[in-house]
């Protein structure tokens, strides 16, 4: 046996001098991308009809807010709703008893079977199938009854419409969470005592909230432009306020710029705020979310 | 005599069509140590799991301590126990498994500490005393706030071992529990096993360490096809088996 040239103070524990691996093809990628960005900001502040002094007057303006702060708390409570609504109904549908589980397996075949403008629609137009809701006891005397127009206002019958349906779509991405937990989990959990309640909401949960968050990410996101559908029934929120305002003033693009730069930073907060999340429910496991290798802007472990 | 630790008395078992345990008697006494072989597939594990009603039984009667596991006997009927119930009993018996099962989420000592906090509603302070002792008891004193991804083979088996031990079972079940184990890392838990077995623990253990078993075991069930064959002191099972299926088995593994 020769040593190599190389092997010759292997034992001085000095830290390996290795060429590392070139990657040309990085930077002949980053060299089109420079030139391709250069164009777009090139004629995005060169071309008039972008008109940014009409994007500044209104990013800020009193309408835009006002459908903004909509969009933001049709969004949160339609969230909340069908969180704690798809927590509920994933439960019910792995629940052993059968009616439960049929339950709920009809609610998500009804608010995922049909579209949510029809069911937008339903509620705001309650009122004419039940002009009156009452709380009592079944065929019998009624405590109290309300108006269900006065009960149901256009506010609350979008938070039904998004909220219920929402629930629906969170209840698959909870099951499906729940059930990638290890079966030896719940067994240990069991083995030790603990009721079948307590191991969903110490064990089985938190373990599988890291399989939940990433498409809940993705639900919130989505849930942030969907509520543009409830001009449907004659509510506004951010994309309605500027279609308000341009189809006075037609300047279309400059106000879509205004939706759009909202969007894009309500959703920058939810992907710094799903980081978070992630990391908290990934403890003592070593994946934790993937980060851009370009822009780090998340602080290293 | 004593009311035995466990007694079974022609328990049956079937998943589907395949009956899997064919009328299984067996006595463990208190302090006992009885350890179970027998070829995979024979219905080792499903047993074990009978004791604290993860399988429940088929027929038969199945005493831990003088109660009936998941059911009440009452107006010569059984009446099958609430979920409730059941846990309540399962507190007293302490399950070791092959894989460890350790709640990833959780440190080592949070893994001892869960059950006498959630089910036992101890106080903070001293479920974190006593998970401290008995982490210290399985050897593993610096590794406290270590992750179970942070822990090797043996040291996730011991902190499952100290975790079982947190709710004070008075039964421990062990399902070969150094199978996943590679074999440097065997020794470490079967010393703690021997230290429980020296401290009067009542324990059933499903192994495949002949060696264990005739140190360490009080009698020895060898099972096959679903029944126990033969059944005795480990040394004399061991060295001079009458059954022959007991032969042909312990030649292949001894
Ligand atoms: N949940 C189940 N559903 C269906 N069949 C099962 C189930 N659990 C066990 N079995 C079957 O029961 C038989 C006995 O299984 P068991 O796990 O008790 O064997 P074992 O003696 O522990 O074997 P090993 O040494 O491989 O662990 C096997 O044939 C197995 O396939
Ligand atoms: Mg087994």
């Amino acid at each position: 046996m020769t040593a190599s040239s190389t092997d010759r103070d292997v034992r001085s524990s000095e830290p390996l001098d290795a060429v590392p691996v070139r990657h040309p093809g990085r930077w002949v990628a980053v060299a089109v991308l420079a030139v391709l960005a250069a164009m777009f900001v090139h004629t995005v502040l060169t071309n008039d009809n972008f008109r940014w002094n009409v994007v500044g007057t209104y990013l800020f303006s009193a309408p835009v807010l006002n459908g903004l702060s909509n969009t933001l708390l049709l969004t949160v409570i339609s969230m909340v709703i069908g969180i704690v609504g798809g927590i509920l109904l994933a439960v019910m549908r792995l629940s052993p008893n059968p009616i439960l589980s049929s339950v709920a397996a009809l609610y998500i075949w009804v608010f995922r079977g049909t579209p949510l403008i029809a069911q937008l629609l339903f509620w705001n137009f309650l009122s004419a199938l039940y002009p009156r809701l009452a709380l009592g006891i079944p065929f019998g005397p009624e405590f109290i009854s309300f108006d269900t127009n006065l009960l149901i206002n256009q506010f609350a019958a979008c938070l039904l419409g998004l909220g219920l349906n929402e629930a629906a779509y969170m209840a698959e991405i909870v099951r499906g969470g729940i059930q990638s937990v290890d079966h030896g989990q719940t067994e240990a959990a069991g083995a030790l005592g603990m009721s079948r309640a307590q191991t969903l909401r110490r064990i089985v949960l938190p373990q599988a909230m890291r399989v939940i968050i990433p498409p809940t990410g993705n639900e919130t996101i989505s849930m942030l432009k969907t509520t543009s559908l409830v001009v449907v029934i004659g509510y506004f929120e951010l994309l309605t306020s500027v279609q308000r305002i341009y189809s006075v003033n037609f300047q279309t693009i400059p106000l879509l710029i205004v939706a759009a730069a909202w969007y894009l930073a309500l959703t920058s907060v939810l992907s710094v705020g799903q980081g978070f999340v992630e990391r908290r429910f990934g403890r003592g496991v070593q994946s934790g979310p993937p980060g851009p290798t370009l822009l780090r802007w998340r602080p290293a472990t | 005599m004593s009311t035995p630790m466990v007694e079974a008395i022609g328990i049956h078992k079937r998943f589907g069509s395949t009956e899997v345990l064919r009328g299984v008697d067996f006595v463990v006494q208190p302090g006992e140590v009885a350890c179970v072989v027998g070829p995979s597939g024979s219905g080792k594990s499903t047993m074990l799991r009978c004791i604290n009603h993860l399988e429940r039984i088929d027929s038969g009667r199945l005493r831990v301590d003088g109660h009936l596991i998941g059911y009440r006997e009452a107006g010569g009927k059984l009446h099958e126990m609430r979920e409730s119930e059941i846990a309540k009993q399962r507190r007293d018996i302490g399950m070791v498994f092959q894989r460890f099962n350790l709640f990833p989420h959780k440190t080592a000592l949070e893994n001892v500490m869960e059950a006498p906090l959630v089910v036992r509603r101890s106080a903070r302070a001293a479920a974190r005393k006593q998970a401290e002792e008995l982490l210290d008891r399985v050897g593993l004193a610096d590794r406290m706030t270590n992750y179970p991804a942070q822990l090797s083979g043996g040291q996730q088996q011991r902190v499952a071992i100290a975790r079982a031990l947190a709710m004070s079972p008075r039964l421990m079940l062990f399902d070969e529990p150094t199978s996943a184990l590679d074999p440097e890392l065997v020794g470490e838990v079967l010393d703690v096993m021997r230290g429980l077995a020296r401290d009067g623990m009542t324990m059933i253990v499903v192994t495949h360490e002949m060696g264990f078993a005739r140190e360490v075991g009080d009698s020895l069930v060898f099972m096959d096809e679903g029944r126990i064959v033969e059944a005795g002191a480990p040394r004399e099972v061991l060295s001079n088996p009458r059954e022959e299926r007991t032969k042909a088995f312990l030649s292949k593994v001894l």
